[in-house]
């Protein structure tokens, strides 16, 4: 019987069978403080669950900045504990691993950066983490082996191990240096990778190329993806399903052909109508109200896009609304409450 | 120009204690002698050999308290950077700790307890108590700046324990200032020998420059008297070490820092 | 062009463009094509490792004589020139606020070092020019670190046409905003624009801003034009192969058929390919391509293109 789900919750019990997510993530909170003494806090992640089903599936978590998804990825990846919730791999929590176990998961879950640059020490040869992660994840003891696997990988990513033998990242271009951030995930043959917005800072006529990479890894290697953007139109090509949040909180998901084009919460129909697009320029050049001070929407007790939206009500800044079901997605807003 | 004084502070240092060894292998009396470069000092010694053999010792001194300290603040920096939570609060504690006692009255009541048992490498190590805090915060923030950085996951990305992340991702960054903070710390410490020295608290017995002029200065009034040579060596000395060590560390950190000109 | 210690690199190489008024023109091009160097130069912001090897700017209005910017002294070009005729909003906008002076100060400066109002009829001033531009006044009394990033802009904005100039030179504007503050500040230069009548020029990457702004287009790859016309018909009908890369690699809302991105790497401008500086990478690639470059040649209306496709 399908009716009103827990807040935030993206579980479906489908005839009482309770299907094991490959990564589940429940009701966490990641609680931030600033100001003096740090006293002052807001929820950089404010009890969110979604989860990533067995099956080699791209997920898609989109926002704005400030929305908590890096936070979040950082969560999934077990660099940061959850105030509140637990993340779980496989069934098992990951931040109450042991230390044979931790190994276990990193080998399953891997991750790729924003900045090309950034992700390899200017100080260090690039091939090194690709052989530490060979030796360390894979166990791998002989040079032989190892080279193999690591050449195996860049070449699927279009590199060649004579190319990038030796070379600092600086003798790169962002691009090549993406690819080879893509083959050191790829190496240990993860189940999971997590692209925390991997082609922003690539330039647009590259982009495809790495995305559609990202298709084929799914098709041919069989991993699942969580890609964080905030490119909607990306986001749009290569998800299964998409998860919007706000400030925190998740506001609607599901399959992404669903949320994408029928747009159910109010801030989706914001975000897609202020992407620029030849043949929309009348369309797009009305005014829209501006966001004010974020702080505040963080505190707020009700829907955090309340003060924002054009279709608010009273309730809407009193109470924070739960996910309906709508169609085939799920949305937080008081507006489906009646469906 | 700045080659050239560096040069020229080291290419002195180096010589000196070349000079001094070959003295040292002579009794060290007080012999009456006439006829010496820098003249002599009332105790009936060549003040040029004594500068040579202070020289050479508050820089071993020195030496010895940079050694200490510049790691063991190094090595809690490190700790603590990149532990955080309990540790690093518990060492963060104990440094500030040692940041709020002012050095030396300190080391003045240290170093007046131990009078007996005080040489010159001891001094060094007591020094070294009042140094090491200073660095230790240092070296926490930048492992605290540095931990955030991306490469430092893809390293733990790529399996990498702690200690390898460590050492293979954060300390290459840490090197050069290190560099800088031992060259500092040399300085620093021939400071505080000096320091203590006219007022009596080293090690009286050998000849560092801070002893030079404590015998100068206080118990045989040099100045009144008008041996000039006796207190000026070691005076000019001081300063000439200063600037070349000093000039050193800027020039060691223009070479790691080439953007901060 | 670009000086390094060994050696001079080409950073823009043989770029004639003419502006014309109330028009909204757009630089499009990815990095290190070298538009933001172009653009600098016809700001007059030439300074080393930024050397002017050859060609001129000249600014020219019904009233006057036309003024050759490029010849100016830095002086002049910083009393007459910027921010009066010619106002540059920088990448990295944030850095044109001082951090330790409050909003209302920066108009209120402006006001007395370029218009030489007094103190007392600057602040109301501010405070009026405020409000007609849409700026809470809560901003003004702020000091910029308190400001979002969407409102920073859009002060930035607002101080770039302050005295209203006669060309505005916006670089990568909204590259650091969200998509919906990104529309806001969009919009809000769009409109002062089309109130005052002059000039815009909008340098970004991005192909689909420059769909929605842009009255006329062109596209810059290693240091040079390749494409330029009118916007909509450069969308309807890209000659250029880059620029059909540039407009049609990209997924649109709606559209899940197959996209593919260009191969290869821009060029290394210290040495650039022998021929069209495209051809490497190029599909349609033939004999003349490695050999000859292409010159911009005027194709159809106000359409050029540089390309031995449609020579």
């Amino acid at each position: 019987m399908r009716g009103v789900l827990p807040v935030g919750s993206m579980h479906e019990v489908s005839m009482g069978v309770d299907k094991m997510f490959l990564l589940d993530v429940v009701n966490v909170t990641k609680v931030f403080g600033y100001g003096f003494l740090g006293r002052a806090r807001f929820r950089a992640v404010d009890n969110v669950s979604l989860h990533q089903e067995d099956e080699p599936k791209i997920l898609t978590i989109a926002g704005e900045s400030g929305c908590g998804k890096t936070t979040l990825a950082r969560t999934i990846l077990g660099f940061m504990e959850p105030n509140e919730g637990e993340v779980k791999y496989k069934g098992r929590n990951i931040h109450r691993l042991r230390s044979k176990e931790k190994l276990w998961f990193r080998k399953e879950v891997q991750a790729i950066f924003q900045d090309p640059f950034e992700t390899f020490n200017p100080m260090r040869k690039v091939d090194a983490y690709l052989y530490e992660a060979a030796k360390n994840l894979l166990g791998l003891k002989s040079v032989d082996e190892a080279t193999k696997c690591v050449e195996e990988s860049l070449e699927f990513m279009g590199l060649s191990l004579k190319e990038v033998e030796g070379k600092h990242p600086s003798e790169f271009s962002g691009g090549q240096l993406q690819r080879m951030s893509i083959a050191r995930a790829l190496l240990v043959r993860p189940r999971l990778i997590v692209a925390d917005e991997p082609v922003s800072m690539i330039d647009a006529s590259m982009r495809m190329n790495i995305i559609n990479t990202f298709k084929d890894m799914k098709r041919k290697l069989e991993v699942s993806f969580i890609y964080i953007t905030h490119d909607l139109a990306t986001a749009y090509y290569v998800s299964d399903e998409i998860g919007i949040m706000y400030r925190g909180s998740l506001v609607e998901e599901g399959p992404a052909q669903e949320v994408l084009m029928e747009r159910h919460h109010p801030y989706t129909k914001a975000l897609v109508s202020s992407l620029p697009e030849p043949g929309k320029r009348e369309e797009w050049l009305k005014k829209t109200k501006a966001s004010g001070l974020e702080i505040k929407e963080f505190l707020s007790p009700g829907c955090k896009y309340a003060n924002l939206c054009l279709k608010a009500f009273e309730k809407c800044t009193k109470q924070k609304p739960p996910m309906f079901p709508v169609r085939k997605a799920n949305v937080a807003c008081w507006l489906y409450e009646s469906q | 120009m700045l080659i050239a004084l560096l040069l020229l502070g080291f290419v002195i240092s180096v010589f000196t204690p070349t000079d001094t060894r070959t003295w040292f292998a002579v009794p060290k009396d007080l012999p009456p002698s006439f006829e010496h470069p820098l003249g002599t000092s009332t105790m009936g010694r060549d003040v040029f050999w004594e500068l040579c053999a202070s020289i050479k010792n508050s820089i071993t001194l020195a030496l010895m308290t940079a050694l200490i300290a510049s790691h063991i603040g190094l090595l809690l920096g490190l700790v603590a950077g990149i532990r955080g939570g309990i540790v690093d609060r518990m060492l963060m504690f104990i440094t500030d700790t040692f940041i709020i006692i002012p050095g030396l009255p300190l080391l003045m009541v240290v170093v007046t307890v131990l009078k007996q048992w005080i040489t010159i490498p001891l001094l060094g190590a007591l020094i070294s108590i009042v140094s090491w805090p200073w660095p230790a915060r240092q070296v926490r923030a930048m492992v605290l700046s540095l931990r955030e950085r991306a490469f430092v996951y893809t390293a733990m990305l790529s399996g990498m324990g702690t200690l390898k992340v460590l050492l293979r991702e954060i300390m290459p960054f840490l090197l050069g200032w290190h560099l800088i903070n031992f060259t500092n710390t040399i300085l620093f410490a021939i400071g505080m020998e000096t320091g203590l020295a006219i007022l009596g608290l080293s090690v009286l017995g050998e000849n560092t420059l801070g002893v030079m002029i404590y015998w100068a200065l206080n118990q045989f009034y040099a100045l009144f008297r008008g041996i000039l040579w006796w207190i000026a060596s070691p005076i000019a000395t001081l300063t000439l070490i200063f600037v070349s060590f000093y000039l050193t560390s800027v020039g060691l950190s223009e070479h790691f820092h080439p953007r901060l000109k | 062009m670009l000086e390094s210690p060994q050696e001079f690199v080409d950073a823009v190489s043989d770029v004639s463009v003419d502006l014309y008024r109330d028009e909204v023109f757009g630089i499009a091009g990815e990095s290190g094509c070298g538009k933001t160097t172009l653009v600098r130069v016809l700001y007059g912001h030439i300074k080393p490792p930024l050397v002017l090897k050859q060609g001129s700017v000249e600014l020219c209005t019904e009233d006057e004589r036309p003024i050759a910017i490029t010849s100016l002294s830095l002086r002049k070009r910083q009393r007459m020139v910027w921010w009066k005729r010619i106002s540059y909003i920088p990448q990295a906008s944030m850095n044109v606020l001082n951090p330790t002076m409050r909003i209302r100060d920066h108009f209120a400066e402006m006001l007395k070092v370029y218009s030489g109002m007094s103190k007392e009829r600057a602040y109301p001033r501010a405070y009026e020019y405020a409000e007609t531009m849409g700026l809470p006044s809560d901003a003004l009394k702020a000091f910029p670190h308190q400001l979002s990033g969407g409102m920073r802009q859009r002060t930035v904005i607002a101080m770039a046409v302050l005295l209203e100039p006669d060309l505005v030179l916006a670089d990568e504007p909204s590259s650091a905003l969200d998509v919906i503050t990104q529309r806001t500040a969009l919009t809000f230069l769009k409109d002062v624009q089309t109130k005052l009548g002059n000039t815009l020029v909008l340098v970004t990457h991005d192909m689909n801003i420059h769909s929605v702004l842009t009255d006329k287009v062109a596209i810059m790859y290693a240091g040079k034009i390749i494409e330029i016309g009118k916007t909509s018909d450069v969308f309807q009908k890209p000659l250029h192969p880059y620029t059909r890369a540039l407009i049609e690699s990209l997924p649109r809302l709606g559209d899940k058929s197959q996209r593919t991105g260009l191969g290869g790497q821009p060029p290394d401008l210290r040495r650039p390919p022998e021929g069209c500086r495209f051809h490497p990478r190029c599909s349609h690639a033939w004999a003349a391509c490695s050999s000859d470059e292409p010159s911009l040649l005027e194709k159809e209306d106000e359409r050029r293109v540089a390309c031995w496709l449609h020579a």
